[in-house]
């Protein structure tokens, strides 16, 4: 399981196409039982995912299907009960201890007290880099955000799409070649959420990262992703896998496209089976 | 030329008129003439007020007594002002002599306190046994009243030699260490769990996460708890200076005040040392907010 050597290979070398891509992340066979005091709640069961390098895939579902949970244990925020996961053939906590993943979080999580680029600075502070170096990846990646110029200001001075940003910047300055997204976007408007998937595509398409991406929207997800998986509560678990390749130039205009309708009307069929024996 | 005139309204008269001044003034003005008023019925009982026919007359009389029950407010302040400015520095009758007195026993307890009660705070927060062994005994020393083990304290230190300042700094930290301790574990906790998360996607230290985000976190708790261990500070170095009958300082001037029935000293010595713990709270609340500016809070 020499996987990893491939992740970190420099920005941009890993290509895109699928197949002979290597795997970042297989799960096999995953549960997940959190135990409360009204017995156990079964958060993910029988999960089965690979995903290669350069892949962008979105979560779906309606909440409390579990997606953020399988975010959090590709991370290790959380543990798996059984099965078996590894992430650039390393289990979760060894590539969470190697650092080899950046986490944006469903709110900016920003410091308070530091202004934006000593947030951005704040890993590489912990992984010990000198000043000049902290300073320059900085600049450069609030520079790959459009947050140049914004530096000196403090988080409460910006808007929650520029905070958003900012903390892209920072799960993106110590270069990991995988991107873990919580719902990014879910907390700004409509017309910033457009704006912010574009720019997100095109980052993405720049810097040739592997991205997983938690989402509750199907025009984002169709949007942004090579791969949707749909998935459906109680128990947590994934109902359908969807392969969306609607071309590298896509814009937005792509949204009134019968591809990517059919795409979507699939995620919402598959959303719509999840739910069917609920009530 | 009219607008020329507009600078004006910025005069600190008009200033007065915008700010809170007028409302904390009358508060003032209000208090004062309720304390004018009650010091007649408060002194009516004393020999010298024997006699004395009239209303007008008998106030006037009431507000000039030489050892009254309760003194009027200009008699106060004109022994604060003759014993502050009309007596040689050094002597014992010179009230900022034993102001000093006691603020220097205050600040060396404060400090101590305070670097105590940091320590006891990191403590907690990292260990969950010292938090269930220490946070018990932590609470139970407040409980106890510390008029009843300040003398305890100054005797059993003057027994092995040690007098004079170390042991009433000791009595104010023994009081201020709590606020400190009890405010710096709520601040140490106060981080959001996603806060504390994104430390862990970086496989942080324990160093990193208390240097970068605990600490600055607790920030705003220290310094609420800063305000009143000051305060407590100086009530406890009063408070040790009572017991031992000692020379110097605002609580031995308290002390002869009393045994002599000067109460325009006693009141005196309690103004001095009010004005003391405001100079004290308004200095931490200056230092509080250059730090809350240094930190990117909303000016």
């Amino acid at each position: 399981m020499d996987d990893g050597m491939t992740i970190s290979a420099p920005g941009g070398a890993v290509a895109h196409a699928g197949g002979t891509a290597a795997e970042v992340i297989g799960i096999r066979d995953l549960g997940l039982v959190f135990e409360t005091r009204d017995g156990p709640v079964h958060a993910l069961s029988g999960v089965n995912l690979s995903i290669k390098a350069g892949e962008f895939v979105s979560f779906i579902g309606p909440s409390g299907c579990g997606k953020t949970t399988l975010l959090r244990v590709i991370a290790d925020l959380e543990q798996a009960s059984s099965g078996h996961i590894a992430v650039n053939g390393l289990s979760p906590r060894d590539a969470r201890l190697k650092r080899q993943y950046g986490y944006v979080f469903q709110a900016p999580a920003l410091y308070p007290w530091r202004n934006i680029r000593r947030n951005v600075e704040l890993p590489l502070e912990i992984f010990g880099l000198p000043k000049e170096e902290r300073r320059a990846r900085a600049e450069k990646y609030l520079d790959l955000v459009n947050l140049a110029g914004f530096g000196n200001k403090f988080p409460w001075q910006l808007s929650g799409g520029m905070q958003q940003r900012a903390s892209i910047a920072r799960a993106l300055c110590f270069d990991p070649q995988l991107l873990l997204m919580d719902e990014p976007f879910g907390a700004l408007d409509e017309i910033v959420r457009d704006k912010l998937n574009e720019q997100l595509l095109a980052l993405w398409k720049e810097t040739g990262k592997t991205i997983v991406f938690v989402t509750h929207s199907i025009p984002e997800a169709v949007f942004l992703s090579t791969k949707i998986v749909v998935m459906s509560p109680r128990p947590g678990r994934i109902i359908d896998v969807i392969d969306c390749d609607l071309g590298a130039e896509r814009s937005l205009d792509i949204r009134e496209t019968p591809e990517f309708l059919k795409i979507a009307h699939r995620v919402r069929e598959g959303l719509r089976a999840g739910h069917s024996y609920d009530d | 030329m009219t607008e020329r005139a507009l600078p004006l309204r910025s005069s600190w008269i008009a200033r007065l008129g915008e700010g809170s001044a007028f409302p904390v003034l009358a508060v003032l003005a209000g208090l004062a003439a309720l304390w004018y008023l009650v010091c007649l019925p408060m002194n009516a009982a004393l020999p010298q007020m024997e006699g004395v026919e009239g209303l007008g007359a008998r106030y006037a009389v009431a507000w000039g007594l030489e050892r009254p029950v309760l003194p009027a407010p200009h008699q106060v302040i004109g022994e604060l002002y003759r014993s502050v400015f009309e007596v040689r520095l050094s002597s014992p009758r010179n009230l900022a002599f034993h102001a000093w007195v006691t603020l220097s026993s205050t600040l060396l307890g404060f400090v101590f306190g305070v670097l105590f009660g940091i320590l006891l705070a990191v403590g907690i927060v990292h260990s969950k046994t010292l938090n269930l062994s220490l946070m018990p005994w932590i609470i139970a020393s407040q409980t106890v009243p510390i008029l009843a083990i300040a003398p305890i304290v100054i005797v059993a230190l003057g027994s092995i030699g040690l007098v004079g300042l170390v042991p009433k700094a000791i009595i104010s930290a023994y009081l201020c260490f709590f606020p400190v301790t009890i405010g710096l574990v709520k601040g140490f906790t106060s981080p959001e769990a996603m806060h504390l998360d994104l430390m862990k996607t970086y496989n942080a230290g324990r160093g990193a996460v208390f240097f970068k985000l605990r600490w600055p976190a607790a920030i705003p708790f220290l310094f609420a708890s800063l305000k009143v261990a000051v305060s407590i500070a100086l009530v406890g170095a009063i408070v040790a200076e009572l017991p031992t009958g000692a020379q110097a300082g605002l609580g031995a001037r308290l002390l002869s005040g009393s045994y002599y029935g000067q109460t325009v000293q006693i009141w005196a010595a309690l103004f001095a040392a009010a004005l003391l713990a405001a100079v004290l709270v308004g200095l931490i609340g200056a230092a509080e907010r250059i730090t809350q500016k240094a930190m990117g809070g909303r000016a």
